[in-house]
């Protein structure tokens, strides 16, 4: 059928409007800098808490913590293959009081200023430790108490003992005290009084809140990077600290720019577009394109371990160590690695791999045997016609989860050839969350008897003491499944109160191993922080560590 | 008409406390822990417990409800458990961005409406009717992330022109580094309003061009340029009318667009809230965007009662 004609006069007029249309296609001038600028996407949805005690996890303390702030203690993330460990920060040495454990010496290291000018002192320690656990302290906020608090567990408080030296105060002796200072980072007490002198408010508390909110928007702290520019919700920009104390760590770059991308291929886009040299997290189906257009593919092991937390309540079929250990020998990592996370993971044998100081030598191997497996179950009184039921709570997404979903049903199909029957209860991230808390024998957890939460494993409280000690059990701390092994209750305590750094690692990696003899968890993996970056970016050194040292990473303009 | 107006208000008030006790429940019934943001999840319950007292979680729901309707009536949104800034300094800088979005998207789906819808109904049955058929019946099915998703392929990924994600800078200006942040968000977000207006200018167009009037005018020896002025004349306020409601639905913000361009408007900020579970925020943004509806009801209501009396009357 033929078409209708269209009038000449009419044709133009359309001619006109396409034209019209079609004028919005333009091309972005490339803005020329002398300056060379890092600019990273980031997963988080909103900048970290930039006034110095960050939310977000560690994405946060990688980003708006380390860059800006210093710890009394920092990590070493010079290395790419040895484990990351603590290194002196704002302080150069400490000790324990040989007569009174629970006091501890730190030495401050001279010389140091804040980026608003202001000396760093023994002043700003106890301000800053107080700032979080003194209540009665003007400048206490409670919105950074949950982040700080948790992760310093028995710090009590700090006093002045002269100008570069402050005595710290611990409820009981503790030995991982330095680890959990890590947390705490340093922010100028000069400038925050400056912002609470000029705040509005009813009273002190109110002043203070306006303080804290006017401190986020124009941080000072003592580390390698200055705020120079805060919008929230789109981007941080953050300048080189030419003056930051530790020489060999001052920025090879001038300028680093953080812009929050929550959305995996949006983030993607952006690296491919050159709207952004580094990236969070590339989306997994993106990565043989971004390798094959030359963009590098940064992944290390790191402190963080993706596991099955048994229940060890009276009647979980857990409690017999035949089935925990056959468990560990069903499950073919290697392949769970290549053929579902396109190799971003670590095989996980333990909470930390050989060549960690916390290692140990474990007798049980945890290796993928089936047959052996199969034969522990059969011990245990289960077979191909009797085979044992149990019930994992998990999410189905969530940080740190990795692929939560599809991971536990390869652990389903794995474990079904040692006679298991798997049932997962997947629930929602924020959730699981709370019932971890709340324990294996609380209704919430909804007859199962195990838990697929996610851990970091830095220091070794987070990494060990929460799930092993009896007394870390539910309401106090994350020992789900109410272990209770006066074995690992006394490997904690000799660690604990083991002050001398080689013998501590000594006493923890004998907890360690005693940990995996016992097959305690149900090891599977540990995630490898993949990040995507131009190849203009060069001199990034991914440790084994949550954080990134940004400083020796140079971009070409 | 005054007593009419004031009359109008008054219903208001129980839609307002009705819509901040719904958003209040409906942030609180739903799992997880409101401290999550700033309390890690490897925190102890002992920990969390403090918190929750320490924020007033502790306190029973009528009392919650009732401290943050009294402060919210005096313009006291509380503050966010994440960011730690004021919520409603966070709500208007997101209402702000989505509302330049949503205009200029706006903007764009009425230009290329009403030209398609015009042409289409113009013209119609002739290829030129089915190509700008096909268009509109594209733009209101087509999932809008994927949409957008394509344009950034194509337009960041591949062609380079415009970025992927963002919203420029930081702050907004109408000079070229922010307004080339915003052509692929407002373009993906224009088709549905662009399509549901080609439609409406459509059907419209062909119902004017059959009318007498028309056939008077060409009766009268005018040129078809000068006819189809007349058409346009006559078509234009109710694809406005149909625009204004669309634009209403756009004011409202959309969460998918806004986040895969990382847009800072209302959706990017509610989907943040979500995740983080910052009740604070959550329920600031849920209540301003509703009382934005309702205030855009009342004063239509009022526009209706003023250009027509039989609906004051009644």
């Amino acid at each position: 059928m033929p078409l209708p004609q269209i009038p000449l006069r009419s044709g133009r007029m359309l001619t006109a409007a396409l034209l019209l249309a079609t004028a919005a296609a333009v091309s972005a001038p490339g803005a020329v800098s002398a300056q060379t600028t890092l600019r990273i996407g980031m997963t988080a949805a909103d900048i970290p808490r930039t006034l110095g005690q960050p939310d977000q996890g560690f994405e946060g303390n990688r980003f708006t913590g380390l860059t800006m702030y210093d710890g009394l203690v920092n990590w070493d993330l010079s290395s790419a293959t040895k484990p990351s460990v603590l290194v002196p920060g704002l302080a150069t040495e400490w000790k324990v009081d040989d007569a009174d454990k629970t006091k501890w010496i730190f030495k401050l290291r001279p010389g140091v200023t804040f980026h608003d000018g202001a000396p760093f002192n023994a002043d700003a320690v106890v301000w800053n430790v107080d700032k979080v656990l003194n209540k009665d302290a003007v400048q206490f906020d409670a919105s950074q108490v949950g982040v700080t608090a948790s992760r310093m567990p028995t710090l009590v408080s700090a006093k002045k003992i002269d100008d570069m030296t402050v005595e710290l105060t611990t409820k009981e002796p503790d030995s991982f005290l330095p680890y959990n200072l890590t947390n705490l980072f340093m922010a100028s007490p000069a400038k925050w009084q400056a912002f609470y002198d000029k705040a509005e408010g009813a009273d002190a508390k109110a002043k203070a809140a306006a303080a804290w909110t006017a401190f986020a928007a124009d941080a000072s702290g003592t580390g390698p990077w200055k705020m120079t520019k805060f919008v929230p919700r789109e981007r941080l920009e953050l300048a080189k600290n030419d003056a930051y104390w530790d020489k060999a760590r001052v920025p090879k770059t001038d300028r680093m720019v953080l812009l929050p991308m929550p959305e995996a291929n949006a983030r993607t886009a952006a690296l491919l577009s050159g709207q952004v040299d580094w990236i969070e997290a590339p989306a997994p189906d993106a990565l043989p394109q971004l390798k094959s257009r030359g963009f590098t593919i940064s992944q290390n092991e790191q402190p963080h371990v993706w596991p099955w937390q048994f229940s060890r309540v009276e009647g979980s079929p857990w409690n017999d160590i035949r089935v925990r250990k056959a468990a560990n020998l069903c499950i073919d990592r290697e392949g769970l690695k290549d053929g579902l996370l396109g190799g971003l993971m670590v095989p996980a044998t333990g909470t930390v791999e050989p060549g960690h100081p916390w290692r140990g030598t474990p007798t049980f191997q945890i290796k993928y045997d089936v047959k052996e497996g199969q034969k522990l179950m059969k011990e245990a009184g289960y077979g191909p016609d009797k085979k044992l039921k149990v019930k994992t709570q998990t999410s189905a997404s969530g940080s740190g989860q990795m692929l939560p979903l599809p991971m536990n049903e390869y652990l389903q199909q794995a474990l079904a050839e040692c006679y298991f029957d798997v049932q997962l209860d997947v629930i929602e991230w924020n959730t699981l969350f709370t019932n971890w808390r709340r324990g294996a024998k609380d209704p919430t957890a909804n007859g199962s008897n195990a838990i697929n939460v996610t851990y970091a494993a830095m220091d070794p409280f987070f990494a060990m003491v929460r799930f092993l000690q009896s007394g870390m059990a539910p309401p106090v701390s994350n020992n789900w499944g109410f272990i209770n092994n006066p074995e690992f209750d006394e490997m904690v305590k000799k660690a604990r109160s083991t002050f001398d750094p080689a013998a501590r690692d000594a006493a923890l990696a004998e907890l360690h191993a005693a940990s995996v003899d016992d097959a305690a968890f149900l090891y599977v993996a540990h995630d490898v922080g993949p990040r995507a970056l131009s190849p203009k970016v060069k001199g990034l050194v991914q440790p084994k560590s949550w954080f990134v040292d940004f400083s020796p990473v140079t971009v070409t303009p | 008409m005054l007593v009419y107006i004031a009359r109008r208000i008054i219903y208001v008030i129980p839609i307002v406390i009705s819509v901040a006790l719904v958003c209040f429940l409906l942030v609180h019934i739903t799992p997880g822990d409101p401290l999550v943001a700033v309390l890690p999840p490897d925190a102890s319950q002992e920990l969390a417990a403090q918190m929750r007292a320490a924020y007033g979680f502790d306190r029973p729901l009528p009392v919650q409800f009732g401290l943050w309707f009294w402060k919210a009536l005096h313009g006291d949104l509380g503050t966010s458990i994440a960011s730690g800034r004021p919520v409603f300094t966070e709500v208007m800088r997101a209402v702000n961005n989505t509302f330049i979005l949503a205009c200029t998207a706006s903007v764009i789906g009425f230009v290329f409406g009403v030209f398609f819808g015009l042409v289409a109904g113009y013209f119609r049955n002739t290829w030129i009717d089915k190509l700008a058929t096909g268009i509109a019946v594209t733009g209101v099915s087509v999932p809008h992330y994927w949409l957008g998703m394509v344009l950034v392929i194509i337009f960041s990924v591949t062609l380079n022109w415009l970025p992927a994600v963002g919203a420029g800078p930081g702050g907004w200006a109408w000079d070229w580094e922010h307004i080339r942040f915003l052509i692929l968000p407002a373009v993906t977000m224009s088709v549905i309003p662009m399509g549901i207006v080609t439609r409406t200018v459509r059907a419209l167009t062909g119902d004017i061009l059959s009318q007498d009037f028309v056939e008077a005018l060409r009766s009268k020896g005018l040129r078809e340029r000068q006819v189809f002025r007349h058409v346009v004349k006559n078509a234009t306020p109710t694809a406005i009318a149909v625009m204004g409601l669309q634009l209403g639905y756009l004011l409202g913000g959309s969460i998918l667009i806004e986040t895969v361009f990382s847009w800072p408007g209302t959706g990017f900020l509610l989907n943040s809230a979500i995740f983080q579970r910052d009740l604070p925020l959550l329920q600031g943004t849920i209540l301003v965007l509703a009382l934005f509806f309702v205030f855009l009801n009342l004063v239509v209501d009022v526009a209706q009662a003023a250009i027509d009396p039989r609906i004051k009357r009644s």
